[in-house]
């Protein structure tokens, strides 16, 4: 069942188009995140879920419901500012408990649920604080709590964790989803933080210029990015883009004259390589690419290794013990299946013929 | 280490300096004097003042038109402040809202506070004046008998209320508009995901967020009601009747008609005292229910 349905909605302010013709669904109990860079429209988006803003066009559904002209609570939506929005001058009980009691819930029912709330969230202690003398993590979950005592079918986020640092951002990441999981919540969950999508979604719904970009879950992203875009958006080191040229027997990397790659036109085709998908070898393995090192960026467990291919810089990850020195001449090679090819000029995947050349033998390992 | 000490208390000290001469010579040292000086007589030619103790405040106690002059101020007070905050505070409300020409209606609030007091009260005069004034040319108009605003002792005082809540309206607005912009709207954003109503939203949001504005506020219109003598001498002179009769200018009168100098500074006294008793006892009851960002 579909808890939230937006049709076809289009927001603009005079000449400017916020969000275009957007269409998606979110099912009951499931954490979707609006993904992407600011001013892509995912914030508007929300805010038009939630009713501060009214679409241009086109219509949401809420439990079924068309709910345009309500706003908030009226139509079974709570929201999490980014700025958490906390009444400074109320307690954390007060905060909490402000919507039941300007709707005039019963006292007794208001005391219960807010016992409630805090118990999930562990606020106990804090209920009779101001906002002022909480941390940036208890503000944020007095937030969360605000936004749950009312019970609403819906709950919104708006960047929630972006004021907080990243130890923190890490903890309340888990608990968010595991509150959400824990209590059936259907969450709406805008940021511009790919890790925090990648890790918390149900679905993903990558937006660009008030368009999605490409919808889906978070591993169908990240293995099969429809676009330039997404493949950029996706995954947490850079993929790396290599621009493909026609050879003699198939396409090439540009400014190489070897190995072929795949059977058919290079030129205009991009190749998308992700850094886990890249290997370093000594260079004596057959199939692999001859690199130099440029850079060797040290992460701990593991290293990013800049390598040149021609005249461009590819990253692989290396495990903390074989790092390569700067300046070593090396080899790289990757999984046909690793890569992704793009049309350049449209930024369209292209559905790859890797099929063919280079590694037969790993090929039929793979297949 | 004791050297050091010594020096940063030095250097403090200098620092405070300017302000500290500048309070001193024109704000404790003549308030210190005044309450002295109301312990002693007013010199007349060739005799000089003496000690005479709490004289002058016996015949205070006794002097009737010091207890009318009182109870005028406290009623003028007791209704101006409130009515100025009350006016102030929804002139704000409605210029901060979007509106078009809300510039222009900014200004026109604000327009009294920058007209002096003379040439307001001169305004008043023509609306107040009896035969040809604008308010009893209206009245005629609407079929209501003609009135004597500054000349009735019953009207005389409420008429110069007004001229003061007037005045002082459009100067608190500026305040308040002020202190409601520093609201964060998305405060008033979480206010609606709740469906508050309008009345909600004042009361419970904006209302305690303007408060320490409120407290800013009251407390100078309270002192500002102790304070009005121009606008007494432009219009109605204290009368009739000293039914406009207020502290300040009682205490102008003694001064500096009868030249009763020390009669005066014992007026002071009180007035001083009763003012700096108001304003401690607003710090006092209303700071703990104040929230400050």
């Amino acid at each position: 069942m579909h808890s939230v349905e937006v049709r076809s909605v289009t927001k603009s302010w005079g000449v400017t188009t916020a969000v275009a013709d957007v269409s998606f669904a979110v099912k009951q109990g499931h954490l979707t995140v609006l993904l992407g860079p600011s001013g892509c429209g995912k914030s508007t988006m929300l805010r038009m879920i939630a009713g501060l803003e009214e679409p241009t066009s086109g219509t949401i559904e809420i439990g079924g419901r068309d709910v345009s002209g309500l706003t908030g609570a009226a139509r079974g939506v709570a929201m999490v500012f980014q700025s958490y929005a906390l009444f400074p001058h109320l307690s954390v009980a007060d905060n909490i408990s402000f919507g039941l009691s300007v709707r005039g819930a019963p006292k007794a029912e208001i005391a219960a649920r807010l016992a409630k709330v805090a118990g999930v969230l562990g606020l106990e202690a804090l209920l009779a604080r101001k906002p002022a003398q909480l941390s940036g993590g208890q503000q944020q979950r007095v937030a969360l709590g605000r936004a749950l005592i009312a019970e609403a079918p819906v709950c919104l986020l708006d960047e929630p964790l972006s004021n907080l640092d990243a130890q923190l951002r890490q903890d309340l990441r888990r608990e968010i989803r595991g509150l959400q999981q824990r209590l059936g919540i259907t969450m709406i969950y805008v940021t511009h933080d790919q890790t925090e999508a990648m890790s918390m979604a149900d679905e993903v719904i990558l937006m660009r210029a008030g368009r999605i970009e490409q919808q889906g879950e978070p591993a169908d992203l990240y293995d099969r990015p429809a676009t330039l875009f997404t493949a950029r958006f996706i995954g947490g080191a850079p993929m790396s883009f290599l621009d493909l040229d026609d050879g003699r027997d198939g396409a090439v990397i540009a400014g190489t004259m070897a190995p072929v790659l795949f059977a058919g036109p290079g030129k205009g085709r991009v190749l998308g390589l992700r850094p886990e998908d890249v290997t370093v070898d000594s260079g004596a393995a057959p199939g692999s690419i001859h690199a130099v090192v440029m850079a060797v960026e040290y992460l701990g467990g593991e290293a990013l290794v800049t390598c040149r291919i021609g005249e461009r810089p590819i990253l692989a990850r290396v495990r903390g013990k074989d790092v390569p020195a700067v300046g070593a001449a090396v080899g790289v090679h990757w999984q046909p299946s690793a890569a992704h090819i793009f049309e350049a000029s449209s930024g369209r995947r292209v559905a790859a013929e890797f099929s063919s050349v280079v590694r037969p033998k790993l090929q039929t390992v793979s297949h | 280490m004791t050297k050091g000490r010594l020096n940063i208390h030095v250097q403090g000290w200098l620092l405070a300096l300017p302000a500290v001469v500048l309070l001193a010579a024109f704000t404790h040292i003549p308030a210190i004097k005044t309450v002295i000086d109301s312990f002693f007589s007013t010199p007349h030619g060739a005799r000089p003042s003496r000690f005479i103790g709490l004289t002058h405040y016996h015949s205070l106690v006794a002097d009737p038109i010091f207890w009318r002059a009182l109870t005028n101020n406290l009623l003028y007070a007791l209704i101006t402040v409130p009515l100025a905050i009350a006016f102030a505070l929804l002139m704000a409300l409605w210029v901060n809202g979007k509106i078009s020409g809300r510039a222009g209606l900014r200004l026109a609030f604000f327009t009294p506070t920058i007209l002096p007091m003379v040439a307001a009260a001169n305004i008043w005069l023509f609306f107040y004046t009896q035969d040809y004034g604008l308010l009893n040319k209206i009245g005629r108009t609407l079929g209501f008998a003609s009135v004597n605003w500054l000349g009735d002792p019953a009207t005389a005082l409420p008429s110069l209320m007004a001229v003061t809540i007037w005045k002082e309206a459009g100067f608190f607005m500026i305040f308040y508009l002020a202190a409601l912009q520093q609201v964060p709207p998305d405060l008033y954003e979480a206010a609606r995901m709740e469906n508050a109503s309008r009345w909600q939203v004042f009361r419970r949001i904006t209302w305690p967020m303007v408060m320490p504005t409120t407290l800013f506020v009251g407390i100078n219109a309270l002192i500002n009601a102790f304070r009005v003598v121009d606008q007494v001498i432009a219009m109605t002179g204290g009368g009739p009747d000293n039914a406009t009769t207020l502290l300040l200018f009682y205490i102008y009168q003694v001064a500096f008609s009868f030249w009763d100098l020390g009669y005066a500074a014992a007026l002071s006294a009180v007035l001083l005292t009763a003012l700096a008793a108001v304003a401690l006892a607003q710090f006092f009851l209303l700071d703990r229910k104040i929230h400050y960002r």
